[in-house]
């Protein structure tokens, strides 16, 4: 924020950063070579619903949107979690990491061209191990950084397995470099 | 398109500019008259007053508002949480984690005050070292999304430096305080007691005009300041609404959680006047003085009525719906 922003308390709503989500499918394929983690499938965005007929009638054709797109291919899901945030969940089958970033990236720029693109909370793939463990890559639009989010039974997270795929993905995605905002997100629906 | 949906509030930045402009006139005046007097009359040595009070006035201020996150925390008997020390406090952390991704800030401090009066607060000189506050009062009353309005609205005071500015707007207001004050003091003791000097310049008829003047502008610049921050104040926070409220797209659940907040405030005493309800007749003055005493305490109050307030978001939500 700039000087006079600050003195005259107005804030500017933050845009989002939209073309970083494209490194998404090459950073898939390190993290299967490096650690072999599988995307599952799975993708979502999370937004905040501003009130009012305006954000509705966009929602309502974003999911018109992917839902005629793709036929029948992937799944569109619509969740809302208890923090009154909405997830935009999309199912593809799991090697089809490219279309799914698409889908997600169509998500972004309807909501961007509506004047909403402030709203953007984070997007979320999802992976998983051979064992069974959980592993979210978490893009913040705010920051155009991603992180690892992984899991584990209760709100505990494995924060062993975040460093370690921080490591792997250094060269292919922007890592957030604050700790403090690997922000955790709980229950996040498709993962 | 997104310019339009987000539009500035032109004419309350163009009153708080106006607020600025004032104090810093008032400012300017103050210490324009305050060096014209010392000027003409600076055989009186009354510059030692003046002196004392900026560098006290300075230093109250300076401290306020470097430990302001300490002496707030401390007065409202509030410690810091981290997301897991209970469920209240994973939930407030929660809804902070979400704010700040979505703002783009730095994650304050959070901390809790076991209150039931529902309130929220937020300080700390930069946004580094501020502190967010939550009473547990506020945290039983309000649903998630209620509850992420409120401290959206707190965390814009912090995106908002309001701790600096309204620190520096109120410099003016504690030099001159204390000038009065020490202005009456030296009257009191140094003019009538062992210094020679302020006798002699009494009985030149000098120094007790001088100190006059200073107390009488002091005191002037006291009123003038002490109600122009009142209203600096109170753009301020709406302002903080309409960020907060642009932030989480949810103006009305902003609204919502103001009448629950102010409602329930405005309940307490209400429940020990209940038994004496037949005799508020004679208490209360007729809707004359009523309207009266209504717009006098709107001049002197920190925060806009809660009809302006509900207002100001109303529109908001009109704007964000069109």
């Amino acid at each position: 924020m700039g000087f006079l922003d600050t003195l005259l308390g107005r804030t500017k709503p933050v845009p989002p950063n939209l073309d970083a989500l494209f490194a998404l499918p090459s950073a898939a394929i390190t993290l299967q070579a490096a650690a072999d983690f599988r995307p599952t499938g799975t993708g979502s965005v999370c937004f905040r619903a501003a009130e009012g007929r305006a954000f509705a009638d966009i929602e309502h054709d974003v999911r018109d949107l992917l839902a005629m797109d793709s036929e029948a291919k992937s799944a569109v899901r619509l969740s809302k979690d208890s923090y009154g945030y909405t997830w935009l969940v999309c199912t593809r089958s799991p090697d089809e990491i490219e279309s799914l970033v698409t889908d997600l990236h169509a998500v972004n720029s309807s909501l961007e061209a509506g004047g909403f693109g402030p709203l953007l909370l984070c997007t979320l793939v999802a992976f998983t191990d051979a064992a069974g463990r959980r592993l979210g890559l978490v893009y913040l639009y705010k920051r155009g950084t991603f992180y690892p989010f992984a899991p584990q039974t209760g709100e505990r997270r494995d924060n062993a397995l975040e460093l370690q795929v921080r490591g792997a993905l250094g060269d292919d995605l922007k890592i957030e470099p604050d700790l403090g905002r690997w922000f955790p997100v709980w229950g996040a629906p498709g993962l | 398109m997104a310019q339009t949906r987000y539009a500035t509030d032109k004419g309350l930045i163009a009153r708080m500019g106006a607020t600025m402009f004032l104090l810093g006139l008032v400012f300017v005046a103050f210490v324009v008259v305050l060096v014209e007097v010392l000027l003409r009359f600076s055989n009186v040595g009354n510059s030692g007053i003046i002196v004392i009070a900026v560098l006290l006035g300075g230093g109250m201020a300076f401290a306020s508002y470097y430990w302001s996150d300490k002496i707030a925390l401390r007065t409202a008997g509030a410690r810091l949480v981290g997301p897991t020390d209970s469920e209240q406090a994973a939930r407030l952390h929660a809804v902070v984690d979400r704010l700040c991704a979505l703002a783009n800030m730095p994650k304050p401090r959070v901390a809790i005050a076991p209150t039931y009066m529902p309130n929220a607060f937020a300080t700390g000189r930069s946004s580094k070292v501020a502190v967010l506050c939550a009473t547990t009062g506020l945290l039983d009353k309000l649903d998630n999304e209620e509850l992420e309005g409120v401290l959206a609205h707190e965390m814009s005071h912090v995106a908002h430096k309001d701790v600096a500015v309204m620190t520096i707007a109120s410099f003016l207001g504690i030099i001159s305080a204390l000038l009065v004050r020490f202005a009456f003091y030296s009257e009191l003791f140094g003019g009538g007691g062992g210094r020679g000097r302020g006798r002699s310049a009494n009985n030149n008829g000098n120094a007790l005009p001088v100190i006059l003047i200073v107390m009488l502008v002091g005191m002037v610049t006291y009123a003038i300041s002490f109600l122009l921050i009142r209203l600096l104040s109170r753009y301020r926070e709406l302002s903080a609404d309409r960020s907060g409220a642009l932030l989480t797209g949810r103006p009305s659940k902003l609204a919502s959680a103001l009448v629950k907040v102010t409602g329930e405030m405005a309940r307490i005493p209400v429940k020990d006047l209940r038994a004496a309800e037949p005799l508020n007749a004679f208490y209360f003055a007729p809707a004359f003085s009523k309207s009266m005493g209504r717009s006098l305490s709107a001049m002197f109050s920190t925060h806009p009525s809660l009809e302006k307030r509900l207002a100001e978001l109303d529109k908001i939500s009109k704007q964000l719906s069109r």
